[in-house]
């Protein structure tokens, strides 16, 4: 009886420090950060059909570079990447490739405003650079986040002993970071005449 | 003692990543952290009640924070991390507002947390910056700017609550045992293991160890329990509430003011002049 007892607790003393619930923890906390992730890219997609119809109003001229703006947006909200993929370094790339795509011709569509002075002193455009601008904010520390948890998870499932628990009974594959491209998030710098 | 050493092992992870972003804030001393010294003491006891006045009129943290040294970081990277340093706002509504004065990088930001960004947008705070703030600014006069900012802000802030943080007003009125549901696992694990210990394994430990004779060594057992349940209990506090300066509750009478542990996601406006 006594001896049963010793190995029902020796083995749920083993299980729980072999990360049978940190590591499903980890995993979630990871997860959780991606759709953070997604929700930041998504906001500034969700605002991008008002920036090109406002500037179209003044600056239709610009056709090229409003056309590359509208494809970029359709091409990354095509590119998901759902929770169970985070582990599929190509599908991570793709949605990266596709978002940074979209960040540089949005940020070359907002270069050229500099030219129409009507277009920058409409205080709608004004509020919307201020949700463009928020939601690059947004994206950067959100992908902060996702990767620390990413490193968390990570470290986790391949240092003892979570390691083991971790090979035994999730398999659990290390989870792709996400490397924002040096600038892609940068803000342009559109002004507005009142900046000394 | 193989679960207290994945114990240690696990509050050792959950240190790494703070220590990693280590980067020095001033200390939260109160609603104004003037540490620019910008202020005189009569707008800051002004600007002190008008925070305190938020707080109780919304339950929200509306602080402001003179910086000296933005240390070569954006203000908008900066602030965000100062507000989850002081964990301004409510834990679970995320409800602070930090309104952020470089002087010397002649910056100013209003950070905005989580759970305003829908009252508080990036528009109207850029707006208050723009309208209210930097006029004052540029004209040299900085203690006015962040009174005037201050004040805009402030009277958005007393806007009928949102649905979350009348949520964590219904939790708070609750026993303090239901409040996060994280914390009562906890509890409940740690429960779990000291009678595990106290009715399992000491007896065996000792009978094994010492012979019948020295049953009488039950005292020690009791006192040994309640150690290891301690240290259950912290382990997992700290894991709950990371971002937490001064644990849950926060301050809204006297004197101490401590942030309510609310974290920040990159919501609000920046401008400079």
């Amino acid at each position: 009886m006594k001896f049963r007892a010793m190995i029902v607790l020796a083995a749920m003393a083993m299980l729980s420090a072999c990360g049978i619930n940190s590591v499903p923890t980890a995993e979630e906390n990871a997860k959780a950060r991606w759709a953070d992730v997604q929700a930041a890219y998504q906001r500034r997609a969700d605002t991008i059909p008002n920036v090109v119809a406002t500037v179209k109003g003044s600056a239709a001229s610009e056709g090229k570079i409003l056309t590359d703006v509208i494809n970029a947006r359709a091409n990354a909200t095509r590119v998901q990447v759902n929770a169970t993929d985070l582990t599929d370094p190509a599908k991570i790339a793709s949605f990266q490739a596709a978002q940074n795509q979209l960040g540089s011709s949005l940020g070359r569509l907002l270069a050229t405003v500099e030219a129409y002075p009507d277009l920058k002193s409409q205080e709608n455009f004004r509020s919307l650079i201020t949700e463009i601008e928020g939601s690059n904010n947004r994206i950067t520390i959100a992908i902060r986040d996702y990767n620390t948890a990413v490193q968390a998870y990570n470290t986790r499932i391949r240092t003892f002993p979570d390691a083991i628990g971790a090979k035994i009974f999730y398999g659990a594959k290390p989870m792709v970071p996400f490397q924002a491209q040096p600038g892609a998030e940068t803000n342009p710098t559109v002004d507005f005449g009142n900046t000394n | 003692m193989k679960t207290l050493r994945a114990l240690l092992l696990m509050l050792a992870l959950l240190v790494v990543p703070q220590l990693a972003g280590a980067q020095s804030f001033p200390a939260l001393s109160g609603r104004v952290v003037d540490a620019a010294n910008l202020l005189s003491p009569a707008q800051k006891q002004q600007l002190e009640a008008l925070s305190a006045d938020v707080g109780k009129v919304a339950q929200r943290q509306l602080v402001v924070a003179t910086i000296p040294d933005l240390q070569g970081y954006p203000i908008e990277d900066y602030g965000y991390k100062l507000g989850r340093a002081w964990g301004i706002g409510q834990k679970d509504a995320n409800n602070g507002i930090i309104l952020i004065v470089a002087p010397n990088e002649r910056k100013v930001r209003i950070e905005v947390g989580y759970g305003l960004e829908p009252i508080m947008t990036d528009a109207l705070s850029q707006t208050i910056i723009d309208d209210q703030i930097l006029p004052k600014f540029r004209a040299g006069d900085m203690a006015g700017g962040i009174m005037a900012g201050a004040q805009a802000v402030a009277e958005q802030m007393k806007a009928p609550p949102e649905a979350a943080e009348a949520r964590v007003k219904a939790a708070a009125a609750e026993p303090q045992a239901a409040r996060s549901s994280g914390s009562s696992s906890d509890g409940f694990i740690a429960i779990f293991w000291i009678v595990i210990i106290l009715f399992f394994v000491l007896p065996i430990v000792f009978r094994g160890a010492r012979g019948r004779k020295y049953r009488g060594g039950r005292g020690p057992v009791v006192l040994w329990g309640p150690g290891l349940g301690g240290g259950w209990g912290s382990g997992g506090g700290s894991s709950s509430s990371s971002w937490s300066s001064g644990g849950s509750d926060w301050g809204g009478g006297g004197g101490g003011f401590s942030g309510g542990g609310g974290s920040f996601g990159g919501g609000g406006a920046s401008g400079s002049w």
